[in-house]
């Protein structure tokens, strides 16, 4: 099943020498030619729009960390191009397996803010259905959801479905072994996933040379037989440009496609996390003046596909779903203690239900103490 | 050096790795995040930058690979202290614990031996998402081969850590993520219990209970509160579940009679249930009521909001004192087999 051009030479495995990118980093066209055809401005200007959103929904989050809302909160502050990149190239019945970090792709998946926010603010494991979206539970362990993204888009081939699955994972994680065994059955079985590397440099305090020794991560894929490519993550028309590739690959029965996007995080890597003890300012500052946001706007702007009444009714729509989501978030979470018992096999076993009478026990024992007051 | 007056749990451990790198070159720290971060509850704080890279080193992401190095590298003649960051990060290397790690003696038939540290923070209660509160002693106490050790005092995880790496055979040394900003007047270094002696951290006479690492406190107050009803609680701290002190224990529960078991961990065959039967078996006839164990739910861990329902506190203590009916005559009889009462 090796990919073959028309003359019967096989297709390389390898990616490009450099990250692909259409803008330069002030977001002026960069020189051609591109070996990827350049997506639609609507869908340009459709993904400005959800990155835009995207930021705001990030920076409120984080806002509600420092209120105590949230137990913790991993931005993506600076990885828009990729979050939302990654959900427009698909379609709505493609399957994402996200990881923790991943919350502005999942609400531009159309998963309810709140509902997105559910694991890291502590009231459920998962606040959205699965199903419901596509959209694997957000995944704490390192690169275990990659081994399942392959194995869903098996069942998704071998059902006919021409569905794809998406799996996100950081520069870090790549170095698990699942990841490696993720590529390997994805190749072995023709499952058709994409593999989004979005290597922000560091895992947690360390920075990509302690991580791996190879040229770029992107040449992971060669030696499982998996097309890989590099992008420049902070460029959104370069991700959208190559994820639909790369998408189009894998839907077309050519099996699994990885795809490393180079980007940088600008936040810590959560709100507990103290980044100046292992990076530079200046470091991040030189990855500020590659903001994806204000590449792809000057880039629009240049088109003549956004002008500043369009740009200020996206500001006014991210105003709102930020407005939207503090109001969610300051609302306390109906908690449903007795739950704890509910979903560990689909009958509770005899001794879960004996736990789960105690408990009640416990909480009316409570409500009474609250009650009456001694 | 002696920190001052206050130290916390975590200052100790940092203390004794900082002492054992010091008087040992073998020593080696290592592992995701240990570096010039040092480790995300600062436990490696300022290794780095006082050994150098060679002593103390980030490694890549990868649990199975970290431990499966320091196999080698303890064959090589070092003494790996590795951490892991969190107690369910560690399942990607259990195959390395439990199939190599806690056997290579034994298939070596002695030639080689492992002296292998792997630090492990554990358990919950502090509002972690996830896969951040595993009680995990189960799986590696189970295991032959591995030791498995758990302070509950400042002065016990100085003195325990610098024993686990000087120990000759593996040690699973988890740490109570709860009690690593717990404090006490320490002057380190300090030396307190060798590894399988139990602690009597409060002397009582009517019922023991037998906690260990993040449950000791939880103890402690249990027993403050029951005194106000009556109890004199003995309350015991393992220290080390491998090796487990037998002698201790059962000295107390003939003295006390009684017995409850307490961890956070899913109480279906966990360690509670190890000691429970240990204790029913060597002090039968000294017993007035059934062991009881008062552990966590037999459920995953539950979403942090949740969690306080979950872990064992202090009035599931006293209801289960309760049920051990410490006046008048024991009215156990209809538990015991057959219900013939
Ligand atoms: C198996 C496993 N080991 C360790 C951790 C702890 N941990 C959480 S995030 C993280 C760094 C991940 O870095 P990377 O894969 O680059 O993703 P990023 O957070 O930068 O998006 C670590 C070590 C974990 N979650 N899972």
């Amino acid at each position: 099943m090796t990919e073959r051009h028309r003359d019967g030479r096989p297709r390389p495995l390898l990616p490009s020498e450099r990250p692909i990118r259409f803008l330069t980093d002030g977001g002026t066209p960069a020189r051609g030619p591109h070996p990827y055809p350049e997506p639609d401005p609507d869908l340009l200007l459709r993904a400005y729009r959800r990155m835009v959103v995207g930021r705001r929904f990030d920076a409120q989050a984080t806002a509600l960390t420092k209120q105590g809302r949230l137990a913790v909160y991993p931005s993506s502050r600076g990885q828009e191009a990729c979050q939302v990149g990654a959900v427009l190239a698909l379609d709505d019945g493609d399957w994402l397996f996200p990881t923790y970090r991943e919350s502005v792709a999942l609400v531009t998946r159309g998963i309810p803010p709140v509902e997105v926010l559910s694991l890291l603010r502590g009231d459920a494991h998962c606040g959205y259905d699965p199903h419901r979206h596509h959209v694997a539970p957000q995944c704490t362990p390192l690169a275990t959801q990659t081994v399942h993204a392959a194995g869903l888009a098996y069942a998704e081939r071998r059902k006919g479905s021409g569905r794809v699955a998406l799996a996100f994972v950081g520069d870090g994680a790549t170095s698990e072994g699942d990841f490696h065994e993720a590529l390997n059955f994805a190749a072995v079985f023709h499952a058709p996933v994409v593999f989004l590397v979005q290597n922000n440099r560091y895992a947690i305090s360390v920075p990509l040379e302690r991580q791996t020794a190879a040229p770029a991560l992107a040449y992971k894929g060669i030696g499982y037989g998996v097309r890989s490519e590099q992008v420049d993550g902070n460029d959104a028309v370069a991700v959208l440009a190559v994820l639909g590739a790369a998408v189009a690959h894998a839907r077309s029965g050519g099996g699994p496609f990885l795809v490393e996007a180079h980007t940088y995080r600008m936040e810590p890597h959560t709100n507990a996390d103290d980044a100046t003890r292992y990076r530079a300012d200046a470091e991040t500052e030189r990855w500020r003046r590659r903001d994806p946001i204000a590449r792809l706007e000057a880039y629009l702007r240049g088109l003549g596909r956004l002008g500043d009444e369009e740009a200020a009714a996206i500001a006014a729509e991210a105003e709102e779903v930020a407005a939207r989501l503090r109001a969610g978030m300051n609302a306390d979470p109906d908690l449903a203690p007795l739950d704890l018992f509910a979903h560990v096999y689909r009958e509770p076993t005899p001794q879960l239900a004996e736990q789960r009478a105690l408990l009640r026990s416990e909480l009316q024992a409570e409500l009474h103490a609250e009650e009456v007051p001694v | 050096m002696t920190p001052p007056a206050g130290t916390t749990m975590a200052q100790a451990l940092n203390a004794a790795l900082r002492d054992a790198l010091d008087g040992d070159e073998r020593v080696l720290v290592f592992g995701e995040d240990v570096g010039p971060l040092g480790g995300v509850f600062r436990v490696t704080d300022g290794l780095t930058a006082k050994f150098g890279e060679d002593r103390c080193f980030d490694t890549p992401l990868a649990e199975s690979g970290i431990v499966g190095f320091a196999v080698g590298m303890a064959m090589g003649g070092f003494r790996p202290v590795v951490e892991m960051q969190f107690d369910a990060f560690a399942y990607p290397a259990f195959e390395q614990i439990a199939s190599h790690v806690a056997k290579m003696r034994n298939r070596t038939r002695g030639r080689v031996a492992l002296p292998i540290v792997i630090r492990i923070p554990y358990a919950g209660g502090i509002g972690g998402v996830e896969h951040h509160c595993d009680s995990s002693e189960g799986y590696y106490a189970h295991t032959p081969g591995l030791k498995v050790v758990t302070p509950a005092t400042v002065a016990d995880a100085y003195s325990l850590l610098r024993e686990a790496i000087d120990d000759p055979d593996p040690v699973i040394f988890l740490e109570p993520k709860k009690l690593y900003w717990s404090k006490a007047d320490v002057a380190l270094p300090a030396r307190t219990e060798p590894f399988g002696r139990a602690a009597i951290r409060r002397p009582g006479a009517d019922a023991t209970v037998v906690a260990y690492g993040p449950t000791v406190p939880v103890a402690l107050e249990a027993a403050e509160a029951a005194a106000d009803e009556g109890w004199d609680l003995e309350v015991l701290d393992l220290r080390t579940i491998v090796p487990f002190d037998d002698g201790t224990v059962v000295a107390s529960v003939r003295r006390t009679g009684r017995c409850v078991v307490l961890s956070e961990a899913a109480g279906f065959a966990g360690v509670g249930a190890e000691i429970a039967a240990r204790v029913q078996e060597r002090c039968f006839h000294s017993l007035l009521a059934p062991v009881l164990r008062v552990t966590g739910f037999d459920i995953p861990y539950p979403p942090p909001m949740l969690e306080h329902h979950h872990l064992p506190g202090v009035d599931r203590i006293l209801d289960a004192l309760d049920r051990l009916q410490r006046d008048d005559e024991p009215d156990t009889r209809h538990l015991l087999a057959g219900g013939a009462a």
